[in-house]
């Protein structure tokens, strides 16, 4: 092997590339070539110069985190049949989330509205039935003084009993009635032999102040109100100006404090 | 009217755009495709980086040209057959490269070398000139820097990533003959060019063997 032939095969020695019978004719050749010898030492000194760390650059760390945001690697930590479920839930419960405030909300004004709907159904079948069961009374006198203590032991409250014969509105006597799940006071009064009032009386817990809601129902005329502890339901045929009269002499006769 | 909108904020409170609304097996494929990329292409971050560095000479436009690599890595990984992932990386690193310099340093592409052209002369003619055994680090880099691209491309990856002659001709898309002239007139510019260096900074940073100092030019 000649000088020209080992310096176009120099390279491929160094870099490995070189086949065995190659080599080992060019090594021959090295070992009486000075020349050749230190252009091969200067190509490993050239390499190992460049193959030293300091000039190997390294990735910043934040490029793996800007590159696997780019790839959207890290958005969907939760697989996609997870994240297609996911989605399918997150959907299925908002609609169903306002489905129910939807439904909630109706109930409520329906239920607002019925609550005192239904107390009124309730006072009017039971005046109702007062009437046409022929129990319109359990105990029969015009005396508040036989009326109050028939109530005692029947009802756990003390029943405010006023006589309003003076005002035409004779007492004829008193009965035990069942209104919203209690048992409640009702006084029977007359107007003029025909008109039957009655006047449910129990107490009220939530001592609001007196609010009238005067309604008509079925034919039947009612007054609300509340005083002294108690809830006063008033139902009559009678017209609305005469039961609000009844109404008026009641409150104003019953006593401020009713006795236990 | 009301579900339209439900949807939209529906959409926008879990931050999923249409785009990433796939239907299940596309989702299960691109789950399979994350983690066989994960698996094989990204732990060459530091090869891909390197070489764009060496390629654009600047930190922040190597960062940039690697994230697009990578990117376009992923959308062309159906293509991978589970060969060497680095090779292929490299490769679409390497073209990335080479569209940035287009764009942006049209004129660094101007002087690609052309062996038919520029005959080596013959070296062995001349005796050859003891070099030094240790070169300054930061010389060494900016002689490299200073190559044109084609020679520091191969240079780069035959002794920084040791590839074989094969690999870089398929990452350059060169013939074999091709990677091996362009290897041996890369290390004879820098043998050169260090020589330049050295003699033109004979009191520099560089550790000259004392028995070595003739080198020429």
């Amino acid at each position: 092997m000649n000088c020209t032939e080992a310096n176009d095969l120099k390279h491929a020695y160094v870099d490995g590339e070189l086949d065995a019978m190659h080599c080992m004719e060019l090594e021959e050749h090295l070992k009486s070539c000075p020349n050749c010898t230190l252009a091969k030492s200067n190509l490993e000194n050239l390499r190992s110069a460049i193959r030293l760390d300091e000039q190997y650059f390294r990735a910043p760390t934040r490029l793996q985190r800007q590159i696997r945001s780019a790839l959207r690697f890290d958005e969907e930590p939760a697989g996609p049949v997870a994240s297609w479920l996911q989605q399918f839930w997150f959907k299925f419960a908002a609609v169903s989330l306002v489905t129910a405030l939807l439904a909630w909300l109706v109930a409520l004004q329906l239920n607002i509205r019925s609550s005192t709907d239904r107390l009124t159904d309730e006072i009017a079948s039971a005046h109702y039935r007062s009437l046409m069961a022929e129990h319109l009374m359990d105990v029969a006198s015009s005396d508040k003084h036989t009326v109050k203590p028939w109530f005692t032991g029947r009802v756990d409250f003390g029943v405010p009993v006023v006589d309003l014969t003076d005002h035409g509105y004779p007492l004829i006597g008193g009965r035990l009635d069942y209104i919203q799940d209690r048992s409640v006071a009702a006084l029977v009064y007359k107007r003029n032999q025909k008109h039957v009032i009655n006047l449910f009386i129990w107490p009220e817990s939530n001592d609001k102040a007196e609010t009238q809601r005067p309604a008509s129902y079925r034919g039947f005329n009612l007054v609300q109100w509340c005083a002294a502890g108690m809830n006063f339901w008033a139902v009559s045929d009678l017209n609305r100006g005469e039961l609000s009269e009844f109404a008026q002499l009641i409150k104003e006769q019953t006593p401020a404090a009713p006795k236990p | 009217m009301f579900f339209c909108e439900a949807r939209e904020y529906i959409r926008l409170a879990t931050g999923l755009t249409y785009q990433t609304q796939l239907t299940v097996d596309d989702s299960l494929d691109r789950m399979d495709k994350q983690t066989q990329f994960e698996a094989t292409i990204l732990p060459h971050l530091d090869a891909a980086y390197n070489l764009a560095r060496w390629l654009t000479r600047n930190e922040h436009d190597a960062e940039d040209v690697a994230q697009d690599a990578f990117v376009r890595a992923f959308k062309f990984f159906g293509g991978f057959r589970g060969e060497n992932g680095r090779s292929w990386l490299l490769s679409i690193v390497r073209n990335t490269c080479y569209n940035w310099l287009e764009k942006n340093r049209r004129k660094e592409l101007g002087t690609v070398f052309d062996e038919k052209i520029h005959v080596i002369e013959d070296e062995s003619a001349s005796p050859e000139a003891a070099l030094s055994k240790r070169f300054d680090a930061e010389m060494v880099r900016q002689a490299m820097e200073d190559l044109p691209v084609e020679f520091r491309e191969v240079l780069v990856l035959r002794e920084m990533e040791d590839m074989s002659y094969k690999e870089i001709a398929s990452i350059a898309g060169i013939p074999m003959g091709t990677v091996m002239s362009r290897l041996a007139r890369g290390r004879k510019l820098m043998q050169q060019s260090l020589a330049q260096r050295e003699a033109a900074n004979p009191e520099g940073q560089r550790r000259v063997d004392p028995q070595q100092s003739g080198s020429r030019l």
